[in-house]
């Protein structure tokens, strides 16, 4: 057997899924994604989790066997958009019982809001996950003001 | 012809197969698959993303083929969540292999989260080919 994740991860899995539902109730489902007008079907390969600090948003695709230098990344306007293709060779002399694993080209959009800055992104691929990291502009963080 | 894996409706509560976390059931994710026979055998591919060499379990159990992956990603400390596909950290899934599969044969590799299994037939069973000679 192995070991269980941290309790960070566990939390933060937790607070996903309680952030999720507070959003379904609040909005209904399939308006409840960051990307608002520009946000993907549930089931839409790849998944996607968007998670945000105050100096950076953060961005997994969970995008398995996916060629990495066939990845298209992009961050305009407070925009990213993701793009690219995995073609799933198909064996002729072979009888397929199951076909469920996504093939062809893909999309997606995700909205990270304005402060941003597309000048500071970095995307690294590693098991089959994109993690990209787009950090906020310094103005843009809030600040700590002392008391005198 | 008849299916040669066939899928176990619900995974098994047995060996700690099924986590419970703080009172919800972890049921794990359904790792979408292809699955294709040729004269060899039956190929197995399943998307696992997230899941290293070391999180990931293979197993067969009797007539059983049990999948099994724990996600791990890097988190920064004080992240709060902004939208969420995925919402748990488990891809679990079992299927029921037949009987002229040779279970103890069976060859898995994990690359970029995709994970290959190989399942043999049992050499007696495999369709021989027959060479025909010119008189």
């Amino acid at each position: 057997m192995f070991g269980r994740l941290t309790s960070l991860q566990d939390s933060l899995l937790d607070e996903f899924w309680r952030l999720h539902q507070e959003m379904d109730e609040m909005l209904g489902d399939g308006l409840s994604s960051a990307g608002g007008i520009r946000s993907a079907p549930r089931g839409t390969f790849p998944a996607v989790n968007v998670i945000q600090t105050p100096a950076e948003v953060q961005v997994y695709l969970f995008a398995p066997g996916v060629d990495p230098k066939k990845l298209d990344v992009s961050v305009q306007r407070g925009l990213l958009t993701v793009s690219g293709e995995r073609k799933i060779p198909v064996h002729d002399e072979a009888t397929y019982y199951r076909q469920e694993r996504f093939s062809g080209e893909f999309r997606r959009a995700i909205s990270l809001g304005d402060d941003v800055d597309p000048d500071k992104v970095e995307a690294k691929y590693r098991d089959g996950i994109l993690q990209i990291q787009v950090r906020r502009r310094e103005s843009a963080k809030p600040r700590q003001i002392e008391i005198h | 012809m008849a299916r040669n894996v066939s899928e176990v409706a619900a995974p098994e509560s047995k060996g700690g197969a099924v986590q419970q976390t703080r009172g919800r059931t972890e049921a794990g994710m359904r790792a979408p698959v292809d699955i294709y026979e040729d004269g060899e055998g039956i190929t197995l591919e399943a998307d696992m993303p997230g899941v290293s060499r070391e999180r990931l379990d293979v197993r067969v159990d009797g007539d059983t083929l049990l999948l099994e992956g724990n996600v791990q990603f890097e988190l920064p400390k004080d992240a709060e969540a902004m939208y969420a596909d995925v919402r748990s950290t488990v891809y679990r899934r079992s299927f029921v292999l037949s009987r002229e599969l040779e279970t103890s044969n069976i060859q898995a590799t994990l690359k970029d989260g995709v994970l290959t299994v190989r399942i043999p037939k049992r050499a007696e069973l495999r369709p021989r080919r027959i060479e025909v000679r010119t008189a």
